[in-house]
């Protein structure tokens, strides 16, 4: 064996190790590619996708709003808004900076923006919903600088009614903080559009509709290259429109003819149903300008209005009722059978009641003479119903006045309500003022709806529409709904039928006879039943107020209506004629048939203003 | 085996090698002009025509040096080598390059002399190595082959260039290895280096110390040879650490990521896990020649370089890595039966060194955009874009074909 053949042998065993480790290495590596590529192959494609593509989400169109006739309350109409992919914190304040000058940001805006985005870096971020057309063709034109922009529809909401109904309507805006970490909210991301009050706070749910979601493809950068079509991408769902018991055309109605210069408000319901005819508040606001973030400005003059245009005086402020209380001590009393429509008190009126050491005032200082609680409704005698209140006696009074609702509030189906007010029992007292720090005199002032009472026209008109009805008054309600109709408070006027109409009657008087509070503003056609009222407060002048129904024998309309400061002196009333226009108006537009023959009418009708009672 | 043609094919040496690298090749480019098509422009988009080029030159080379008779080469080798080892040193002068001082620039042109040594190392080895009277057996007789390597090996750690270093180490032990040099000589030999990789892990450092003490009591080398090795392990096991804080912090977050990549995802970790997701998304068939997002939209970085096989994966799927795969194992196979073949001493181990540094490459590329290996910026022969590293693989595809005609 020479050493040149041993070499060869010896070489051809290595080749072939050297070809067996070729060989595994191969296979290894194949191995590997087999791991990633047939069994990781799902998982690396989602990947893959995670990598390049952006959801974008489209908002939903909000649902229409629409009144009892079908007019338009609030619409979404298209606009365009502006967002910025998900980038590095740099690049997405260079790009802000660069947008800054088209769409007229501020530093400040910037940062609030820049804020936004880092709660939640992984999804796009709105910078603006608010969009021109020009505005958007400016940053398209300039696209290669833009290139983390991405422009896309946006619907915005308009309110064509303005602010002639925002306290019913309410507003959207930008849903917070305290909203996005609440429970009802869940689904809902940062910069996402919600109902912020009224019908549209309420409703959200409904009127929202479901965001869809597109897909676009990015590079590395983050910066679009292109739609991407998925078969993840959803279409958005267009919220539910909704149709309101409201009448926006007795709303603009009561907006006009409102006392120049006054605040005040007014509530009508349908006493059969419930529905909400009319809830104006004023002043008021316009809702649109809370669309897409009110601005600074703005929301200061809103702010700083001495007559707070954001208060809802139909449901959100309380008064004392003043003389349209008189009606719940009459219904208290003929329950009890304390006394009947005929009654006479022991003490005729000559102005004041003396009471213990102090004499409690009659509205009219020469007094009413003898008279029946018919009478004494008619005229507003507080001199009988002080009487007739410690007739009843406290505690009846207290607990009857409690199982009548004047403690809570109706449950309308928009937000801010508040609770009315009135002392439960003799607790209350004690709590407030100590054992010994009151007396049984508190009876007088809270027989004449002062003192310790407070109200919302709201449930003032719900007291009225059970007297109206003599059944358990419907829950008022906005949404026009069959199933709304159906909901009733806990409570009746449990009242014999006979005893109701006395009461209807002497309402009637208030209005239609001569003497009569109301006489001076009756309606032309239809018989209005209903009481005026003046309510002492320590801000000014009176407050005036009226509630009442019609037509009185057949009630399709409950209003109740308050004007500030409305009562500066016994021949002034402004909640009276407001009220009594505001009735007619919507009679007529109803097609209610007159029931009041006009031979019957004397004296100057609905003629003026002023004048009048209490 | 030898062909008494005369004609041109002939003079080739192996044109059936020949055909199949420039086929691979030209797979290459393709693969190099799908890598352009980026969304972001970029001067990728144009790799594949510089390529092509490159292509054209190496061709030129080849035809040159397959003329070139080894005898010829073997008495030039130590003047090849002696200028390679003198480029290195300029490149650490006056080279450049993005985290390295690897490359050399002249009249436009630019190399890197890593490459240059690596051809040269072998050459120099194999001419050691292929004398037949002097055979070396014992470890300390290696001292020659061994020094032969240390030179480059530390002039290229010095750039720092790990991945090059590497395949110095691989020709080293794949000529001693087809030189005959005992196999246990040649543990004993890399044994310290094991010994600094695993000297970051005291517990598992020491069962490899263990390992080489109970092998050098089995095979009783020489008590010499045994007591230092047994000390060159245990400085190495000392060593590590004070070596790894000199590594480079980019070198050091890339050994690192291969041990874990989510260490550092938007960094250094990135290759790796844009490298899996775009072959793991190209499932068995691929998304489509040209078409694959993880490379179009910029994820995958080095897409024409380094990753380049990446792109095969996420575009051509399985299907196409099996095909690429089985041109490069096939052509792998081809230069081990020349080397195997040939009669010479000096021949036979050029190409059998050509044969170990290529699979190399191929291994340690390969591998990198799977996670089997780290990410040391190795390029796939024939493939990666890279015009001198072309230029080289096939001078060396020329000298392969040399021994092939000469056998």
């Amino acid at each position: 064996m020479t050493g040149g053949e041993e070499v060869r042998l010896s070489r051809a065993r290595r080749a072939r190790a050297a070809a067996v480790v070729l060989v595994t290495v191969t296979l290894v590596l194949v191995g590997a590619f087999f791991r990633l590529q047939v069994l990781g192959g799902g998982t690396y494609e989602l990947q893959s996708r995670n990598n390049r593509l952006r959801p974008i989400p489209i908002p939903a169109a909000r649902g229409a709003i629409y009144d009892r006739n079908d007019e338009l309350l609030a619409e979404s109409i298209p606009g365009y808004s502006l967002s910025l992919l998900p980038a590095p914190p740099d690049s997405a304040h260079a790009t802000l900076q660069r947008l800054a000058p088209y769409l007229r940001m501020d530093s400040s805006s910037i940062e609030a923006i820049l804020e936004r985005r880092a709660r939640n870096p992984q999804l796009p971020v709105l910078v603006r919903d608010d969009l021109t057309f020009e505005q958007v063709a400016a940053v398209e034109e300039r696209r290669p600088e833009f290139r983390l922009v991405v422009i896309g529809t946006h619907p915005r909401r308009r309110y064509p009614a303005g602010s002639v109904a925002a306290h019913v309507i309410g507003y959207v805006g930008e849903i917070s903080e305290q909203e996005l970490d609440s429970d009802e909210f869940v689904e809902y991301e940062a910069g996402r559009v919600v109902g912020k009050q009224g019908i549209e706070r309420t409703y959200e749910s409904l009127l929202a509709g479901s965001a869809g979601t597109r897909y676009v493809e990015v590079n590395a950068r983050g910066s679009i290259v292109r739609e991407f079509p998925s078969d993840l991408a959803r279409s958005a769902e267009p919220g539910t429109d909704l149709k309101l018991t409201l009448d926006l055309e007795l709303q603009q109605f009561a907006d006009s003819i409102f006392p120049e210069g006054d605040v005040g408000g007014a509530v009508a319901l349908d006493p059969r149903n419930g529905e909400v005819l009319l809830l104006y508040s004023h002043p008021t606001f316009d809702p649109n300008l809370f669309v897409g973030g009110i601005s600074t400005e703005d929301w200061e003059a809103i702010r700083d209005d001495p007559g707070q245009p954001i208060l809802n005086r139909a449901t959100a402020a309380l008064y004392p009722p003043g003389s349209t209380w008189k009606l719940v001590l009459a219904a208290l009393a003929m329950r009890s059978g304390a006394a009947g429509i005929e009654t006479y008190m022991p003490t005729s009126c000559r102005g004041a009641l003396q009471y213990g050491r102090r004499p409690f005032r009659c509205w009219r200082p020469e007094g009413h003479g003898p008279l029946t609680m018919s009478g004494a409704i008619m005229e507003s005698c507080n001199v009988y119903f002080y009487q007739l209140g410690l007739r009843i006696g406290l505690d009846p009074l207290l607990a009857g006045v409690d199982g009548l609702g004047f403690n809570s509030v109706t449950g309308l189906d928009i937000p801010g309500e508040v609770s009315s007010r009135f002392p439960p029992s003799r607790d209350w007292y004690d709590r407030r003022f100590g054992r010994r720090g009151w007396t049984e005199s508190v009876i007088l002032n809270l027989s004449i709806g002062q003192g310790e009472t407070e109200q919302t026209l709201i449930r003032m008109a719900q007291f009225y529409s059970a007297l109206a009805t003599g059944q358990s008054p419907v829950v008022p309600h906005l949404l026009q709904s069959e199933l709304l109709e159906r909901v009733r408070e806990g409570w009746s006027l449990d009242l014999p039928e006979a005893r109701r109409l006395e009461l209807i009657e002497g309402l009637k008087r208030v209005v239609n006879e001569p003497g009569g509070t109301a006489y001076w503003h009756r309606p032309q056609e239809w018989t209005l039943a209903g009481k005026t009222g003046t309510s002492q407060n320590p801000h000014g002048e009176p407050h005036s107020w009226f509630v009442g129904f019609a037509p009185a024998d057949d009630p399709r309309i409950v209003i109740a209506a308050i004007v500030e400061n409305g009562h500066p002196d016994n021949q002034t009333s402004r909640a009276v004629p407001f009220a009594s226009q505001v009735v007619s108006r919507y009679l007529r537009n109803a097609g209610v048939p007159p029931d009041n023959p006009l031979e019957d009418a004397g004296g100057p009708v609905s003629a003026t203003l002023t004048g009048g009672g209490p | 085996m030898r062909r008494h043609r005369s004609n041109l094919l002939a003079g080739l040496g192996d044109p059936a090698l020949l055909g199949a690298a420039l086929f691979i090749a030209l797979l290459g480019i393709a693969m190099i002009w799908s890598a352009g098509q980026v969304d972001i422009p970029s001067i990728v988009a144009g790799a594949w025509r510089r390529q092509l080029a490159w292509l054209f030159i190496s061709l030129a080379a080849f035809t040159v040096v397959v003329r070139v008779p080894m005898r010829w080469l073997e008495w030039a080798t130590p003047w090849i080598y002696a200028l390679a080892i003198l480029l290195l040193l300029l490149v650490l002068l006056v080279g450049s390059g993005p985290n390295t001082r690897s490359w050399l620039r002249f009249a436009g042109f630019s190399f890197q002399p890593a490459e240059l040594a690596k051809l040269a190392t072998i050459l120099m080895l194999a001419r050691i190595l292929g004398s037949k009277n002097d055979r070396p057996t014992g470890l300390f007789d290696l001292w020659k082959p061994v020094l032969v390597v240390v030179a480059p090996f530390l002039l290229v750690m010095a750039q720092p260039d790990l991945g090059s270093a590497l395949i110095f180490i691989v020709i080293l032990v794949s000529a001693l290895f087809w030189a005959g040099i005992p196999l246990f000589t040649i543990f004993m030999l890399v044994s310290p280096g094991v010994s600094l990789i695993l000297g970051f892990s005291a517990p598992v450092w020491g069962v490899w110390f263990v390992v080489v003490v109970i092998a050098l009591y089995l095979r009783r080398p020489f008590m010499a040879e045994a007591v230092s090795v047994a000390i060159a392990n245990l400085a190495a096991g000392a060593l590590a650490a004070p070596l790894w804080n000199r590594l480079a912090p980019y070198q050091q977050r890339r050994l690192l990521v291969f041990l874990d990549p989510d260490v550092d995802p938007r960094g250094a970790g990135w290759h790796l896990i844009q490298s899996k997701v775009a072959i793991g998304s190209g499932g068995v068939t691929g998304q489509g020649f040209g078409q694959g997002p993880q490379k179009r939209l910029a994820f995958l970085p080095e897409q024409h370089t380094d990753f380049i096989f990446s792109v095969v994966g996420e575009e051509l799927g399985l299907i196409g890595v099996l095909a690429f795969l089985t041109l490069l194992l096939w052509l792998l196979r081809r230069v081990l039966r020349i080397a195997t073949d040939s009669g010479q001493g000096f021949g036979s181990l050029v190409v059998f060194c050509f044969f170990a540094v290529w699979f190399a490459h191929l291994v340690i590329n390969v591998g990198m955009t799977v996670g089997l290996m780290p990410v040391t910026g190795l390029p796939l022969p024939l493939i990666s874009y890279g015009g001198s590293f072309l230029l080289t693989t096939f001078v060396g595809l020329a000298l392969v074909c040399r021994v092939a005609y000469e056998t």
